[in-house]
C-alpha cells in the first residue's frame, strides 16, 4: 500500500538531503518527494509517498523521527486526510484530435495552458487515482510529455465528533 | 563586552564544555584555532600522526571514562581523513565531537584548495553535523553539538568551522542551556510497559538477559547485576556489551553469536523469554534471524526506537535508559517476594542445564610447543591489575580477548565492534591512557593490524603514553585466513603476511621499547617486563600460525549450528 508521510523539518540548508540521503542508504523507497516552507517560514514541510510492509513503514518513520532536523512526522494513511496532485500534460492535437482533448479535458475538469497548431498542453489537479485514469485516457492519443508535482496531503478537519481546532 | 576571534571563542566554548584533552592535527583552514591553543594551557592537545589516528584516540577516551572525546583537524585530507574514525565510533554509539576546518565561506563550493564537503561527505556516520557560516551561531551550535553527542543513543557530532569565521570578531557569550524543539530523547521508560515486563519475565520458565553495549553507555550494570542477581537469570552479552555483568560469575554465560559460547548460543536458543537490554540484534549475534531465539517472547529494552523491531519482532518493547528501565523493573520486584521466589524455583532446573552446557563445552585450546595466543590472553589477564584497560584490534586478535580475558567491569574493553576497523586499539589505547594516566593500559594487535596506525607509535613516545601493545604475530591476516580455510578450500588468497617489519627494531626506532617472545615458557616475564617498562612497549609474541577461532558459525547459519573445533 502506498503511504503519504509528511515531514516537518527546519527550513535548513542540507536537510533535504538528510531525509533523502535516509532512504537511499537505508534502501527505503520515495515514489515522490514536495517540498516548500510552510506558515511558519522558519520551516519545511516534506511530503513523501512511499510503500514497503508494515514493518519497513514503522523504520521508516522511526528513521526519520531520529533525525536530528525533523520536527514531526505523520502518516496520513492512518487519518482522514486531502490529498491532491498537479500534473501538466502536453498531448499531441492535430486536426482530427483537438476537439477530443478538449472534451476529455473538460470531463476531467483540466484546464488548457498553453496551445500550439500540433499540441495542448492541460493542467490538471487531483488525487493520484484521477491523474492516473487522465494519463491513461490521453494516452492513446498521444502524451508527448508530462510532469508531476508529487502528492501533497492535508489533515481533514472533523466535524461533529471532534471540535474544530485550528 | 570585549569582542573576540571566533577562535578564541571556540576555545572559550570547549572549555565551558568541561574539556580538558583534543587530540588532532593541524593545518592551513585551522593556523587561527591553533594559534589560540597557545593561548590555554589548561587544555591539553595530543598530536596524533594521522587524522584516523586522532579520531580513534578520542574514542578510545570517551569509551574509557564515559566523557565526550574531542578532535579538531583541518579542511580537505584533514577531514577526509577522519571519516573511518567517525564511522567507527557512529556504529558503536560512542560520543565524540570533532572540529573540522574549511574554506573561508566565500569559497566553498568553489573547489578552492583543500576544500571537502566534510558535511555531505560525514552525513551518514554521524549522529548530526553542523557547518557554522556566521560566527554568532558559533555558542549554539557547539553547545547543541556536545549535547546530542552525549545524550539519548550517543553518537559523532561533527562540526565545521570555516576558517572567515575563526577570524571573526564576536560578543561572545556561551549558551548556558540547549532549546531544541526537534530532539528529545525518552529517558523514562512507559511505567505500563515495565510492569508488563516484569509480569512477563516472572511467568518465564527459562529466562536469559542479552545485555549490549547500551548496558555500559548508561551506566547500568549495577543495575542490571541486582536483576540479574535477585531473579537469578542467566546473562550473556554482546562483544559491545563485555563487562556490563562480570564474565566468571556464576551467571555468565559469556558472549553470544558467531563467536559466542556453546552455552551463550544454546541459551538463547532455548529460552522461553529473551530480555533484550540495551542490545541491536546485530547479525554478527542473531545468525539466521529466523531461527534466532524461535521459542522466546522477546523484551526489548533501549533508548533508540529505530532498534526495536529493526532486525527482529519484539514482543514487549520499551524505549529508554537502561539504568532507569531497570531501575524501574527492580522497583516492581520490591513487594513480589512470592513471585519471585516461584521464578527461582522453577529456573532451578533451568539453571542446572546452562551449567551442564558450561561443562560440556566451555572455551578451549591446548597449549603445545609454539605459543598458543590465546594462552597469552589468560597471561595477560592474570598478570595485569584489575582495573587494566584492553583494547584490541580486529580479527582474531579481538575475538580471543572477548573470549578468554574476563572482564569484570565496564569500560575496561575498548573495541570496535559495529565496523570492524582494524587500526581502531592502537590508538583508542593512547586516548584511553590520556584519560588514565596512571592505569595499565594494553592493545592486544595483530601483526596485520597494528600496521594500520602504527605512525602513532610517535604520538605514544612524544607525549609518554605506556601503552603496552600486545602483538599476535601468527603471519596472517588471521580471520581472513580461517574463513578462506574453513569455506574456501585452504586457498590462502593474499592473507600472508610474509614481510612484516621487525616490530621490535621498529619500536627502538620510535624511541620506545620492544621485546620479542617465541618460547611459552616465556610469555609470563615478557608480559610482567612489558608492564613494568615506563614507557610505550611493542611486545611481538611469535604465535601459532594457523590457530582458528572456535567455536564458530558459519554466516547467515543459526546460532545453535556452532562449529566447535
Ligand atoms: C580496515 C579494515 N580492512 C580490512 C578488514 C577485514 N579484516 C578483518 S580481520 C582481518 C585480518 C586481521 O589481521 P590481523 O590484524 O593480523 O589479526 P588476526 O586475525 O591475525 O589476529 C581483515 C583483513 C577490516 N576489518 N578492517
Ligand atoms: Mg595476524
Amino acid at each position: 500500500m502506498k503511504h503519504a508521510i509528511s515531514v516537518l523539518v527546519e527550513n535548513q540548508p542540507g536537510v533535504l538531503s538528510r531525509v533523502v540521503g535516509l532512504f537511499s542508504g537505508r534502501g527505503f523507497n520515495i515514489e515522490s518527494l514536495s517540498v516548500a516552507p510552510t506558515l511558519d517560514p522558519s520551516k519545511s514541510k516534506m511530503v513523501i509517498t512511499t510503500s514497503g510492509n508494515k514493518q519497513v513503514l514503522e523504520q521508516i518513520k522511526k528513521q526519520l523521527n531520529k533525525l536530528i532536523s525533523v520536527i514531526k512526522v505523520v502518516d496520513y494513511s492512518e487519518k482522514s486526510h486531502v490529498e491532491r496532485e498537479m500534473i501538466l500534460v502536453k498531448v499531441k492535437a492535430r486536426e482530427e484530435s483537438r476537439a477530443e482533448v478538449l472534451r476529455i479535458a473538460d470531463i476531467f475538469r483540466a484546464r488548457v495552458v498553453d496551445v500550439s497548431p500540433t499540441s495542448y498542453t492541460l493542467a490538471l489537479t487531483g488525487d493520484t487515482g484521477k491523474l492516473q485514469g487522465f494519463i491513461e485516457i490521453l494516452y492513446p492519443i498521444g502524451i508527448l510529455d508530462f510532469i508531476r508535482t508529487g502528492t501533497i496531503v492535508m489533515e481533514r478537519e472533523m466535524h461533529g465528533r471532534r471540535k474544530l481546532v485550528s | 563586552m570585549k569582542k573576540i576571534t571566533g577562535a578564541h571563542a571556540f576555545i572559550e566554548a570547549i572549555r565551558c564544555e568541561g574539556v580538558k584533552h583534543v587530540f588532532g592535527y593541524p593545518g592551513g583552514a585551522v593556523l587561527d584555532i591553533f594559534d589560540a591553543i597557545l593561548d590555554a594551557p589548561d587544555l591539553q592537545f595530543i598530536l596524533s600522526r594521522h587524522e584516523q589516528g586522532a579520531v580513534h584516540a578520542a574514542d578510545g577516551y570517551a569509551r574509557a571514562s564515559g566523557n565526550v572525546g574531542v578532535c579538531l583537524v583541518t579542511s580537505g585530507p584533514g577531514a577526509t581523513n577522519t571519516v573511518t574514525g567517525i564511522a567507527t565510533a557512529y556504529m558503536d554509539s560512542i560520543p565524540i565531537v570533532i572540529f573540522t576546518g574549511q574554506v573561508s565561506t566565500h569559497l566553498i563550493g568553489n573547489d578552492a584548495f583543500q576544500e571537502a564537503d566534510i558535511v555531505g561527505i560525514t552525513r551518514p556516520c554521524t549522529k548530526h553535523n553542523y557547518l557554522v557560516k556566521d560566527v554568532n551561531d558559533l555558542g549554539r551550535v557547539i553547545k547543541e553539538a556536545f549535547y546530542i553527542a552525549r545524550t539519548g543513543r550517543c553518537g559523532p557530532v561533527l562540526v565545521d568551522l570555516p576558517k572567515d569565521v575563526m577570524n571573526s570578531l564576536v560578543n561572545f557569550k556561551y549558551p548556558e542551556s540547549v532549546s531544541m524543539e526537534s530532539y528529545c530523547p525518552t529517558y523514562r521508560g512507559h511505567l505500563g510497559q515495565i510492569k508488563r515486563i516484569v509480569g512477563m519475565v516472572l511467568k518465564s520458565k527459562r529466562p536469559v538477559i542479552y545485555a549490549g553495549g547500551g548496558v555500559i553507555h548508561s551506566n547500568a550494570s549495577d543495575e542490571l547485576f541486582a536483576l540479574a542477581e535477585k531473579i537469578r537469570v542467566p546473562v550473556t552479552t554482546t562483544l559491545m556489551g563485555l563487562g556490563a555483568f562480570p564474565s566468571g560469575h556464576e551467571l555468565s554465560l559469556g558472549m553470544l553469536g558467531m563467536h559466542g559460547t556453546y552455552a551463550a548460543n544454546m541459551a538463547v536458543t532455548e529460552t522461553d523469554c529473551l530480555i533484550a537490554i540495551g542490545a541491536r540484534f546485530d547479525d554478527r549475534v542473531t545468525g539466521k534471524i529466523d531461527e534466532f531465539a524461535p521459542k522466546a517472547k522477546i523484551v526489548h529494552i533501549d533508548i533508540d526506537p529505530t532498534s526495536i523491531s529493526k532486525n527482529v519482532k519484539v514482543d514487549l518493547p520499551v524505549v529508554g535508559d537502561c539504568k532507569l528501565v531497570l531501575k524501574g523493573m527492580l522497583d516492581q520486584l520490591e513487594d513480589m517476594k512470592q513471585e519471585i521466589s516461584e521464578l527461582r524455583n522453577n529456573s532451578e532446573s533451568w539453571l542446572a542445564r546452562t551449567d551442564e552446557w558450561k561443562k560440556e563445552k566451555p572455551l578451549r585450546y591446548t597449549q603445545g610447543d609454539t605459543i598458543k595466543p590465546q594462552y597469552v590472553i589468560e597471561r595477560i589477564d592474570e598478570i595485569a591489575p584489575d582495573d587494566t584497560i584492553v583494547s584490541t584490534e580486529v580479527g582474531q586478535n579481538q575475538m580471543w580477548t572477548a573470549q578468554f580475558y574476563r572482564f569484570k567491569q565496564p569500560r575496561l574493553f575498548l573495541s570496535s565492534g559495529g565496523l570492524g576497523t582494524m587500526g581502531y586499539g592502537f590508538p583508542a589505547a593512547i586516548g584511553a591512557q590520556v584519560a588514565f594516566p596512571d592505569r595499565t593500559v594494553v592493545d592486544i594487535a595483530g601483526d596485520g593490524s597494528i600496521q594500520m596506525n602504527i605512525q602513532e607509535l610517535a604520538t605514544a613516545v612524544q607525549y609518554n603514553l605506556p601503552v603496552k601493545v600486545m602483538i599476535l604475530n601468527n603471519g596472517y591476516l588471521g580471520m581472513v585466513r580461517q574463513w578462506q580455510a574453513l569455506f574456501y578450500r585452504h586457498r590462502y588468497s593474499h592473507t600472508c603476511l610474509s614481510t612484516s617489519p621487525d616490530f621490535v627494531k621498529l619500536a627502538q626506532a620510535y624511541g620506545a621499547s620492544g621485546l620479542r617472545v617465541e618460547n611459552p615458557k616465556d610469555v609470563d616475564d615478557a608480559i610482567r617486563e612489558a608492564l613494568a617498562t615506563k614507557g610505550p612497549v611493542f611486545v611481538d609474541f611469535v604465535v601459532e600460525s594457523e590457530e582458528d577461532v572456535c567455536p564458530i558459525v558459519p554466516a547467515g547459519a543459526p546460532i545453535n549450528n556452532m562449529l566447535l573445533v
